[in-house]
């Protein structure tokens, strides 16, 4: 294994944010009761996604300005471990949603908004997949990432908070806030966005390496 | 509507949510029965193994990767795999 000292981090802080995150201290809250613990796994999904899509674009752009296919060989992974992070965030949502909200997708402007901007990802895809030519594919889908990003952004970010919803954000502000009062999450909350985001970079490296191998040896 | 309009509204909830709070007690319901018979480190333990197994699954797929990777180098003398 191609040792690092973030990969052990990555287990580290997993382990503990699993036990912290089952025996650790939360506000009591009405309505979410003990539910409020999915802050650690739910929400930091979606921050994990937003990372991954950042980091896709950043490669996007490089290959638009190198040429080189390694950068849109990373962008494309990147994309993929995003998707598989806003799904995973989609779906425990919904399980959240039923318990809490009382449905697993009621007409919220967040929710709704979320998954077009995964349409746009998957869009992505669909798009590579139209073209033979692995250089005309990689152009053409970069400019598109960089499209799909802004999009992204602006559904997730902008319009949910410029209406009511129900999930915490209401009419402008991020609001995780009114759900921690004394600041007992945050140890732990914290941890949590960075070791998922570490996991979703180590998934991505691994299957880049392995792309990259690939590559080399369809060389012969 | 300015942000800092916004405060006093804030404050007001912010003051009548803690004092509905309070006024609750510890009647909001959590699972502290399940913390109290120490029945939630079962839990722990489950998700937790869980969680190893597949970190130790992670780790074997990086050392077959890190193994392919050396194997096509030295097929290859001078490639540069980054």
């Amino acid at each position: 294994m191609k040792l690092a000292w973030w990969k052990i981090l990555t287990i580290i802080l997993l382990v503990y944010v699993l036990v912290m995150g089952l025996v650790g201290e939360v506000p009591r809250q009405a309505i979410l009761n003990e539910t409020v613990r999915n802050l650690y796994f739910h929400v930091t999904m979606w921050f994990g996604m937003v990372l991954f899509l950042l980091i896709s674009l950043v490669h996007s752009i490089a290959y638009l300005r190198s040429g080189k296919i390694e950068s849109d060989d990373r962008a494309v992974e990147y994309v993929n471990t995003g998707i598989l992070f806003g799904l995973i965030g989609f779906v425990t949502g919904a399980l959240w949603g039923k318990y809490t909200w009382g449905s697993a997708l009621p007409k919220d402007p967040k929710i709704l908004s979320a998954a077009i901007a995964m349409l746009a990802y998957f869009a992505y895809l669909i798009l590579r997949g139209a073209f033979e030519d692995e250089q005309k594919r990689a152009r053409i889908s970069s400019v598109y990432n960089i499209f799909a990003f802004v999009i992204f952004n602006v559904l997730i970010f902008i319009l949910p908070r410029m209406t009511d919803t129900l999930h915490p954000g209401q009419g402008g502000n991020p609001g995780f806030n009114i759900y921690d009062n004394d600041n007992v999450m945050k140890p732990v909350f914290y941890p949590a966005i960075i070791a998922w985001m570490l996991l979703g970079v180590w998934i991505t490296t691994l299957r880049i390496r392995l792309k990259s191998v690939e590559r080399l040896l369809n060389e012969h | 509507m300015k942000a800092w309009k916004q405060i006093p509204a804030v404050l007001l909830l912010t003051l009548v949510s803690t004092l509905h709070a309070l006024a609750q007690g510890s009647q909001i319901e959590m699972a502290d029965r399940l913390r109290e018979d120490g029945k939630i480190w079962v839990v722990v333990g489950v998700i937790v193994l869980i969680f190893i197994g597949i970190a130790i699954y992670l780790v074997l797929l990086d050392r077959k990767v890190a193994r392919l990777e050396k194997q096509v180098k030295q097929d290859r003398d001078g490639s540069v795999i980054k």
